[in-house]
């Protein structure tokens, strides 16, 4: 694998080497030690033209324990701010030496450009962008189920049977689209729901079922609630009247939390709006994975490293 | 400038093919066509070759004044003439714009310096294209660049009551409106068509309503006040039913589609390569099938170009930081027989229609009515339609280079053109000095 820039053209068994490798990975961070000499030599640049405090720290804590060198390229007070175009900061990364590049972009296909533009010849992660994709984040999701799911007897498995109902901003969620992809992929039954505002248009073909009754959803005992952010723009884009009302009908509220199964996972990508999306005693009970998805991020994201830049693998 | 044309030579156009399929000697001198003459100073073998009047398109950005980084009239004008057409019309939002009687007048005085082809400038509807007040549209229709076709493109004139006032303004100057159909707010941040690839890219959509329900304002509007109204580059197959519906109407609607339109499909949008990004955005097959059929039946009345340069920087980088445009003029012949004569839609009788006599007709531009005519002004395009070539930045005249087709073969070639009588191409190759021009 030379790249990784979506989950839709991801193959299952790939998908699963991947997972396989971030159970080793996280064997690796419950050590004393947390590093391996996998990396060393290698450079591995988290350009972050979009902010994300938590997505850059999690990809740099992955690398320095592969032993990789981390540059941390950012927007701000950087050259990007200074209007330097992809090419250029591609083209002066390339002439350093990079070995791999890690990019969030407000742009959806940046990441593409990035990697297929004869640019640069560094293995490319798409870190998010804009509201296409988000590869890493649907592998720790499907990785924290598996875990929750299957524990020590994780390796090897797929997510097949496995229901899951993702709730809220699917229009602007990259996300969301990365994880229906590889949940699919992986053999998960997936629902979306959410406000009709908040869902795009044409996905008629897609392999999703659609829906606006969060009720309906529960009652139906999704083996996981994953819960998407309400970013506070929306509220005045008229996608929904008021975040009261929203949390009303589309919030896991705690009446909503009683009726879910005890089984069901409950997943935020974080950073959680506590008493929107999510009520707190959802995003602190039993079943919510919010902290396990963070730890389990470093283990994928090393694991999504290692499979780029350590083994050269062609796919 | 003395446009004397082929002067007192004599020259004489050997075995062409009429779009009408009958073959004929073509007999040029001082500028006109002229009866056989007896004698030729100079004979050009057309055998083979598909005679069409000059092409004319309704709808070229020129870029000068004002962007002459990605195009100006002279390499505008050379672009034309390498794709067969002998007339533009050049769009108004140029820096300044196109909205007062100087401007106009200096795009036409730089049309009439290059002599590739005629330059008609295009008066803004509003001033600065701001759509808040009318420009000085009467100012610029009695200029002496006697503009007749005003359009705000690049931006709609959504305001309805500016539109109306618009409308019936310029009958008063026999003048259209050609209106860029895009509701503004149901196409914020817009960077795609509206469908199944712009979801799964995240990409915003720019919905088919956005531009149909403009379209229906205005075919109503138009109607109402009795105006003539021009649509530019029609996408959707929505609007193709709406314009179809006011022409049974009889209301005084024309409209155009752009040979993009006419071939491509949004999918390519998934290669992030943003020479495909452009607006209106590329549709779904089933709207360029109803473009298609929209021409056949003559509910699209014309094919122009929106032929808009960029520099590379505008199209080297992120979909959404990239210009909207692709440069046309070069490569609109040899789409339209892919599209149109090659898949048996069209004749080259159908073809002459919609890229010469019609287009010239709404826009007011003489000299176009009597194709080949004895006495007529000498506008002539010959074209091998066998050739199927892979299209390359050598085809390209202008100066830009933001062409969807590169790399994609393409029928036909654009072998010789005189505009009014002067040679402009020849053998396949631009002519790159104008010797009977000033």
């Amino acid at each position: 694998m030379r790249h990784l820039l979506t989950t839709q053209t991801l193959p299952r068994d790939a998908a699963i080497a991947i997972l396989d490798t971030a159970e080793d990975m996280a064997a690796v961070s419950g050590r004393e030690v947390k590093k391996l000499p996998t990396l060393r030599g290698r450079t591995v640049v988290n350009l972050f033209v979009e902010d994300s405090t938590r997505t850059r720290i999690s990809f740099e804590v992955a690398a320095k324990r592969l032993s990789a060198d981390v540059i941390n390229f950012s927007a701000k007070g950087s050259s990007l701010s200074k209007g330097e175009s992809l090419k250029d900061t591609a083209r002066t990364l390339h002439a350093m030496g990079a070995d791999g590049v890690v990019i969030r972009h407000p742009a959806s296909g940046a990441p593409h450009t990035l990697a297929h533009a004869g640019w640069i010849d560094a293995g490319v992660v798409n870190a998010g962008d804009g509201a296409h994709e988000h590869p890493t984040q649907a592998l720790l999701d499907a990785f924290t189920i598996r875990r929750r799911l299957h524990g020590e007897a994780s390796r090897g498995q797929g997510l097949d049977g496995v229901t899951v109902t993702i709730v809220g901003d699917v229009l602007h969620s990259r996300v969301a689209r990365s994880n229906l992809w590889l949940l699919r992929t992986l053999g998960a039954e997936v629902r979306f729901v959410a406000p009709a505002t908040l869902l795009p248009y044409g996905t008629a073909s897609w392999p999703v079922t659609v829906g606006v009754d969060l009720d309906a959803a529960i009652a139906d005992g999704p083996d996981v609630l994953m819960m998407l952010r309400i970013q506070h723009e929306r509220m005045h884009a008229a996608y929904f009247p008021s975040e009261r009302e929203y949390a009303r009908q589309w919030g896991l509220t705690d009446a909503r939390l009683a009726r879910l199964p005890a089984r069901t996972m409950v997943m935020h990508p974080g950073p959680m709006n506590r008493g929107l999306e999510i009520s707190a005693a959802a995003a602190d009970s039993p079943q919510s994975t919010v902290l396990d998805q963070v730890a389990n991020g470093v283990s994928v994201r090393m694991s999504v490293l290692y499979h780029l830049l350590a083994t050269g693998e062609a796919s | 400038m003395t446009q004397t044309g082929t002067g007192d030579r004599v020259v004489r156009v050997v075995d062409a093919t009429l779009p009408s399929g009958d073959r004929t000697d073509l007999w040029l001198a001082g500028g006109r066509f002229v009866a056989p003459a007896g004698h030729a100073d100079e004979t050009v073998d057309a055998s083979g070759l598909i005679a069409l009047p000059g092409l004319v398109d309704l709808h070229t950005h020129l870029r000068e004044p004002g962007f002459e980084q990605s195009e100006t009239v002279l390499t505008g004008t050379r672009a034309a003439a390498a794709g067969g057409f002998t007339a533009v019309f050049a769009m108004a939002n140029t820096l300044p714009v196109q909205d007062t009687a100087g401007v106009v007048e200096q795009v036409q005085s730089l049309g009439e310096r290059s002599g590739y082809a005629t330059v008609r400038p295009i008066g803004a509807v509003t001033v600065g294209l701001a759509g808040e007040r009318l420009a000085e549209i009467g100012a610029m229709a009695t200029s002496r660049a006697e503009v007749r076709v005003f359009s705000d493109d690049g931006y709609c004139v959504h305001d309805p009551l500016l539109m109306r006032r618009a409308l019936e303004y310029v009958k008063t100057f026999g003048g259209v409106i050609a209106q860029h159909a895009q509701d503004p707010r149901l196409t914020e941040d817009a960077q795609m068509h509206e469908g199944e690839v712009s979801a799964r890219l995240g990409l915003a959509g720019w919905p088919a309503v956005a531009e149909e329900s403009i379209i229906a304002r205005d075919v109503l509007l138009a109607e109402h006040v009795g105006a003539r109204l021009h649509i530019c580059h029609v996408s959707t197959a929505g609007s193709v039913d709406v314009i179809r519906w006011a022409k049974a109407r009889g209301i005084a609607v024309t409209a155009e589609a752009t040979p993009h339109h006419l071939l491509l499909t949004h999918e390519l949008a998934e290669t992030y390569d943003a020479r495909y990004k452009v607006n209106p955005p590329l549709r779904r097959a089933e709207d360029v099938e109803a473009l298609r059929a929209g021409l056949v039946d003559g509910t699209i009345d014309i094919i122009a170009t929106d032929h808009a340069p960029h520099p590379t920087e505008h199209k080297e980088c992120a979909w959404a930081e990239a210009a909207n445009g692709m440069v046309g003029l070069e490569s609109a012949l040899s789409v339209v027989q892919a599209a149109m004569v090659d898949t048996g839609l069209l004749g080259w009788q159908d073809v002459a229609r919609v890229m010469s006599a019609a287009p010239a007709r709404i826009g007011g531009l003489r000299g176009y009515g009597r194709a080949f005519g004895i006495g007529e002004p000498a506008q002539l395009t010959l074209v091998d339609p066998s050739v199927k070539r892979d299209f390359a930045t050598s085809d390209l005249r202008g100066r830009s280079v933001n062409s969807p087709y590169l790399g994609r073969e393409l029928p036909g070639r654009v072998e010789h053109v005189w505009h009014a009588g002067v040679r402009t191409v020849a053998g396949g190759g631009l002519v790159e000095t104008l010797g009977s021009v000033d």
